[in-house]
């Protein structure tokens, strides 16, 4: 196209940079991915180069990043609505949809084939197994339609240590599965907690949030249910291959916390809330964040110290 | 419409398109890095070429 081509409709003012693109990848969901893949990866009993290891994470990132750019694609409606997501690129005018969806299928493409090529094959087939469960089973299909929706999306922001330790080991295991269940019953309590301080989003949006469909009672005594659960299950990890004396004390501590904020939200009611913003239901969802990090960082620690006969029991 | 050789617009995108080269000329630096990993590890074998000598 030459420059005579081109009409005054097509200058924009607003015109993407490369940081719009880059936000169509949802960076922070990226940053969770590129750690626990990186755990998964590093926690495996089998060595590394570490070019292979940094093409692995940045494939897998890169995989994250796209599922990212398609759920964007597909939800531009309602992120148009939700306080949240309004000022994503594609509702901001940014980005067109075609270029997210354009985007997501290249990057999908890239990150597969690269992965299976720098690694195994098995590997780049579980990345385009978790692109395809992100993007088709839980934004296409679940997400609008199942009050579970947080409970089945959770699974696939939990593959990545799995596509980690299979990168690194070619083959599959119980110990990437127990960091799977770690992140996996960890998402339910976080975003209801997030539900339930940003619940206006979620409402407008039609978007069958446990705290719509359920009610807000029924959400606060879920969130408990699943934190026992998971409080059970972080703590029994400590005694498995993955876990050992440091992932027990982090584990022990964070457990106790996270309990103690589940009953607390447990027992408020919506008036309470109102008055003091949300205190205790914002403060539970920082927790959840810190929660996940440090409990993924202890076993990360435990096998980096296992070669100086230190981390494991 | 016509532009101006340095049109405002070219400008804007400079900086766009200078981010998309330094992205393809890393994406091939890893590309040669792996390649050379690869090649180099122990385990490595030139494929069998059918009919070869």
């Amino acid at each position: 196209m030459s420059d005579a081509s081109i009409n005054a409709s097509m200058i924009r003012e607003d015109d993407a940079s490369l940081g719009d693109y880059f936000a169509l990848l949802k960076p922070r969901v990226m940053s969770l991915v590129v750690f626990t893949a990186l755990v998964g990866l590093l926690a495996a009993p089998v060595g590394v180069h570490p070019v292979v290891g940094f093409c692995a994470i940045l494939f897998i990132a890169i995989g994250g990043g796209a599922s990212g750019a398609l759920n964007m694609w597909w939800d531009s409606d309602i992120d148009q609505v939700m306080k949240r997501t309004k000022s994503r690129p594609i509702p901001a005018g940014k980005v067109d949809k075609g270029e997210a969806l354009s985007l997501g299928l290249a990057l999908s493409g890239l990150s597969v084939i690269m992965l299976a090529l720098a690694t195994n094959v098995f590997a780049g087939a579980f990345l385009a197994f978790t692109i395809f469960f992100y993007v088709v089973v839980y934004t296409m299909w679940l997400k609008r339609a199942t009050p579970q929706n947080i409970v089945i999306g959770g699974a696939a922001g939990a593959f990545p240590p799995v596509i980690g330790w299979i990168a690194a080991t070619g083959s599959m295991t119980i110990e990437p599965w127990l960091m799977f269940a770690l992140t996996f019953l960890w998402t339910p309590p976080h975003f209801w907690a997030l539900a339930l301080f940003m619940r206006n989003d979620y409402d407008i949006a039609d978007v069958p949030m446990l705290t719509v469909t359920h009610g807000r009672r029924s959400t606060r005594k879920h969130i408990l249910v699943y934190t026992i659960i998971l409080a059970t299950f972080a703590l029994a990890t400590a005694f498995t291959g993955v876990g050992g004396p440091i992932y027990l004390t982090v584990a022990l501590v964070l457990n106790a916390l996270f309990l103690k904020g589940a009953v607390q939200i447990w027992r408020r009611d919506e008036a309470i809330c109102e008055d003091d913003n949300f205190k205790v239901e914002r403060s539970f969802f920082k927790l959840s964040l810190l929660y996940l990090f440090l409990h993924f960082g202890a076993i990360l620690a435990e096998a980096l110290l296992k070669p100086y006969g230190l981390g494991g029991w | 419409m016509s532009l101006r050789k340095e049109h405002e617009l070219h400008n804007r995108r400079k900086g766009r398109n200078f981010g998309v080269g330094l992205l393809l000329a890393g994406f091939v630096v890893l590309v040669l890095a792996l390649t050379m990993v690869k090649v180099t590890s122990a385990g490595f074998t030139f494929p069998e070429i059918e009919g070869g000598e």
